[in-house]
């Protein structure tokens, strides 16, 4: 159990800056999910915590050592790959106490720790088996398995889900999530997904092109994302983002575009009232959007013409034109729309965000 | 399936692959019957009435027991076995741990090592043999084993190399990361995991490599010279032809029990050996 | 320093023994750890046998040949005499011609058959796996033992080749097989293409094996024969196995010595040598060292052309 420090992190390969300057202190315990789209340098910082890549520069901590200099081996930590990496040429059984064997456990406390692990992944029917004869699902289990029977200080996890099957992937999850809720260690996992992201990080870390984009609890960088990216990253479907111009309409701050006008909340008006007359990025969740009742103020709705409508039972999902902008709504399934039909909708005010055009940061 | 006719299966299929069969096989029953002829049918004038050219009746194993009682033969046979051997074992360490290095290691150079090596595989015996002839009379190794199993590898370790290499490149690079982050070294990781997965692969490469010595032949042919010291293609082309008499029973014979053992070890091997010269070819 | 493991973990294994003490002592990393100081290790054997047999005597041999060694006399520098000397050889010039001429025809009937072969091998039939490890064989099998055989069936006298021909009536007075010139080149031709064709037709069965069935299914259902499969599915994809093993046989095929060493020694009249034999015959059977060593360094431009050619290949695939 340990904190896994990183300061001022960077990774060059010949001609590629794959890492930048990453500082992050994760806590003890805690379980931490890098995520982003491939080739922002989730993997390469994992790879370097676990010692299988160079540090070009920074440093990386793990409990109360410097571990830049330390081969894999005396760093104290498990990971698991996103093939597995296996051994074929051994049982489950040899798979899961290799570790141990390198670390010249005695034979009865290595035999009492794999049983240990295997019943608690309920793999134990598999140990005398070879890899090659596990399904995917249980190939899964017994590379984690082999993760916990060291009891590291940190576990590191490498895409893990990304070889099963949807059905098997979300099963897995909560498996890890449970897991993790009892061994209580502290654990780094790298997804592309941010679904696994959300669902199964204490904190998440958005990078993107080797900088952290921004660290914080799911919720966190679901309702207040750091930036246009992070905004259209998190959440799914994504973000609608639609370029709207600032003007100042006698006391209230509109923002405009060509078919949709609304009225700024009255909470961001002070701030976005310094870019009158200029253009900015306004977002809206799909949830976030609705067919506008009676009950829904005029400045926060909109005529739209639907141009698909993707029923998924539990909800309706609207694509939708208002002007020269276009939406994704997600409405209630009880609503009855067709293609071309005219709807009104409404957005929940306290809910838009808007982004500097330039930087991309939220305002 | 595409279909077709029977004739036609005949014709495209059936009587080429026969050709095929016994045009491949015929010079290896030859060389069986003549082994076992007696001299007195061998040497029969072609035109002469010779009822059975392909069979024969009166079978002996007198050329067979002339050759291991009467001429060095068996010697030859244990030091072309003892030379394949430790040239292989020698090729196959240097082979594999180079493979490896060139496989997955990262630094300065590697690609133009690779190559050379490579090109090392692609510069023949027969444009060094005379230089080298020179050497290994100053090494004053000439006519031991030694001078074959020191210069045996130059042919096969670029062989081996460049099989292995191959090999190791089918073989995720996360085992050995796994194995490392598990507590092995880098060294212990390649012993531990990897070696054992390569096995088919150092199979096939093995095969090969005896194979290839114990067919090699103009190294032995000139850096050797006393008869009992000889390999067995050496011994037979130069001590079972005496002056200008061919003994053709003997030689058959030779050169079919000089055959066997490279015979027996290819076909105890035969998948792993195919897969591995394929593998060579696509890799 | 390392913290007991904690009575948190959920296997609650309470660790009774002290951790390993590999593990708990602050360790420096092993020199072998560092990936070049272990590439430099697991390199070093390799780089220096080939170094010392064949980097060594490769830059004797140029010394060699611009040299009047011979043995017993360690000679002097001579510059590019041997190499005229050479050339102004009618010997040298036939074995010259020879080895391209022998290289060239070996190499089409090797690769004609070999393809001929492979396309019936990858068919199913019973006994398949035999007949293709039977195939193989001559390529196994030392090459001086399996001539021997082939020398016997050209033999002179009691030739069963004659023989069947004769039976057969095709001929009434026996063929030269060996005692004349021309036909002693193309016997070591028709067995260097015996001996070399397994490995072209199993190398390109590999290949083959690779192209999906469904390609061929679809060009039929195109309308497209079995000779417009092959030449417009099946060749476009065989084309890079095809060019290695190529290149592989060309080398080994120009460079050839155990097969004419042993079927006609390079006569009748000297009129069969190929470039390996004569070097040897003048080399050592002679023991003009020198001149030896110029003579087999005639096959060095060939050969260079052919690897750069085959890592030009290899470059552009790696490219790709």
């Amino acid at each position: 159990m340990a904190q896994v420090m990183l300061k001022d992190l960077n990774k060059k390969y010949d001609e590629v800056h794959a890492v930048k300057d990453v500082n992050l202190h994760i806590r003890d315990k805690e379980f931490v999910v890098l995520v982003g789209p491939s080739g922002c340098g989730k993997s390469t910082t994992l790879r370097m915590v676990a010692g299988l890549e160079e540090i070009t520069g920074g440093e990386i901590h793990i409990g109360d050592r410097m571990v830049n200099d330390l081969p894999p081996k005396d760093r104290d930590i498990a990971m698991v790959f996103q093939n597995y990496a296996l051994y074929p040429h051994m049982t489950v059984y040899d798979n899961m106490a290799f570790g141990l064997k390198m670390r010249k456990f005695p034979k009865n406390e290595i035999e009492q720790r794999v049983r240990d692990a295997a019943q608690l992944l309920g793999i134990q029917e598999l140990l005398k088996r070879k890899p090659r004869q596990l399904s995917g699902g249980q190939r899964q289990r017994v590379a984690v398995g082999r993760a916990i029977v060291r009891h590291p200080q940190v576990f590191l996890f490498d895409e893990p889900l990304s070889n099963l099957d949807a059905k098997l992937r979300v099963q897995m999850r909560v498996e890890l999530k449970r897991l993790h809720d009892r061994l209580e260690t502290t654990a780094i996992y790298v997804t592309h997904d941010q679904v696994e992201a959300m669902t199964l990080g204490d904190r998440v870390v958005v990078m993107k092109d080797g900088w952290i984009q921004q660290v914080g609890e799911p919720m966190e960088l679901y309702s207040r994302p750091a930036n246009k990216f992070v905004a259209g990253f998190i959440g799914s479907p994504a973000m609608n983002f639609v370029d709207v111009t600032i003007n100042d309409a006698g006391g209230s701050i509109t923002a405009e575009t060509q078919g949709l006008r609304l009225t700024v909340p009255p909470a961001k008006a002070a701030t976005l009232r310094a870019y009158k007359g200029q253009g900015v990025t306004l977002g809206v969740r799909p949830e976030d959007v609705h067919v506008a009742t009676a009950a829904d103020p005029a400045p926060y709705s909109f005529d739209t013409t639907v141009d698909v409508v993707e029923p998924l039972g539990s909800e309706i999902l609207l694509d939708v034109r208002a002007g020269s902008a276009t939406l994704v709504a997600r409405v209630e399934p009880t609503v009855r729309v067709k293609v071309h039909e005219s709807v009104r909708l409404a957005v929940n005010a306290d809910r838009l965000h808007f982004f500097d055009v330039k930087n991309e940061h939220a305002i | 399936m595409i279909i077709e006719r029977r004739w036609k299966k005949w014709v495209y299929f059936y009587i080429p692959m026969t050709v095929f069969v016994i045009g491949t096989l015929f010079p290896f029953y030859w060389m069986f019957i003549t082994a076992i002829r007696p001299d007195a049918e061998l040497y029969r004038s072609w035109r002469a009435a010779n009822n059975a050219p392909f069979w024969t009746f009166h079978p002996t194993l007198e050329h067979v027991r002339d050759l291991l009682e009467k001429t060095s033969f068996p010697y030859w046979i244990w030091n072309t076995f003892f030379i394949a051997v430790v040239s292989t074992m020698v090729s196959l360490f240097c082979g594999l741990l180079a493979g490896y290095a060139l496989a997955r290691l990262k630094f300065p150079m590697a690609g133009t090592l690779g190559t050379s090596i490579f090109v090392t595989y692609l510069v023949p015996p027969t444009l060094l043999f005379i230089p080298l002839a020179d050497i290994i009379r100053s090494f004053q190794l000439g006519d031991t084993p030694w001078a074959l199993i020191l210069t045996y590898p130059t042919f096969l370790i670029p062989f081996c190399t460049w099989l292995l290499l191959g090999y190791f490149k089918t073989i995720a690079k996360e085992l050995e990361e796994c194995a490392r982050i598990d507590g092995a070294t880098r060294f212990g990781a390649m012993i531990r995991i990897i070696f054992p997965i390569a096995v088919p692969g150092i199979l096939s490469a093995g095969i090969f490599a005896f194979t290839l010595s114990w067919n090699e032949f103009i190294y032995a042919l000139v850096f050797l010279s006393s008869p009992e010291k000889k390999t067995v293609p050496v011994g037979v082309v130069s001590e079972l032809i005496r002056g200008d008499i061919y003994f053709w029973g003997q030689l058959m014979a030779g050169a079919l029990l000089g055959s066997v053992p490279v015979a027996l070890v290819y076909s105890f091997f035969v998948e792993y050996s195919v897969t591995g010269l394929t593998g060579s070819v696509k890799g | 320093m390392k913290k007991p493991i904690a009575g948190g973990s959920a296997t609650r294994v309470e660790v009774a023994v002290a951790r390993p003490q590999a593990s708990s002592r602050p360790q420096r990393p092993g020199l072998l750890e560092n990936e070049r100081v272990l590439a430099g290790v697991l390199l070093t054997p390799t780089v220096v046998l080939l170094g010392m047999f064949i980097a060594y005597p490769f830059v004797m041999g140029v010394w060699l040949a611009l040299s009047s060694t011979s043995v017993g006399n360690p000679g002097q520098f001579v510059g590019l005499k041997n190499f005229v000397k050479a050339w102004n050889d009618s010997i040298f010039r036939t074995a010259f011609w020879n080895t391209c001429w022998y290289t060239g025809w070996a190499t089409i009937f090797k690769l004609s058959l070999g393809m001929w072969l492979a396309i019936l091998l990858n068919r199913n039939f019973r006994g398949k796996r035999l007949v293709r490890a039977s195939m193989l064989l001559p390529f196994i099998i030392p090459t001086v033992l399996s001539t021997f055989a082939w020398r016997w069936m050209f033999d002179p006298t009691f030739s069963v080749l004659n023989w069947l021909l004769y039976r057969g009536g095709f001929i009434v007075n026996k063929l030269p097989f060996l005692s004349d010139g021309t036909y002693g080149l193309w016997c070591a031709i028709a067995v260097n293409t015996w001996r070399g064709m397994p490995f072209f037709a199993i190398s390109l069965l590999a290949g083959l094996q690779t192209i999906n069935p469904d390609l061929h299914e679809a060009a039929s259902l195109d309308g497209a024969n079995a000779w417009h499969r092959f030449w417009h599915v099946t060749w476009p994809l065989l084309k890079p196995v095809t060019l290695v093993v190529v290149v592989f046989s060309i080398i080994q095929t120009f460079s050839d010595f155990q097969l004419i060493y042993v079927l006609t020694g390079g006569g009748p009249a000297n009129s069969t040598h190929l470039i390996a034999t004569y070097a040897y015959q003048i080399g050592v059977a002679t023991g003009l060292l020198g001149e030896g060593a110029a003579i087999s360094l005639f096959m060095l431009p060939v050969l260079f052309v052919v690897v750069w050619l085959q890592l030009r290949y290899l470059r552009r695939l790696e490219g790709a």
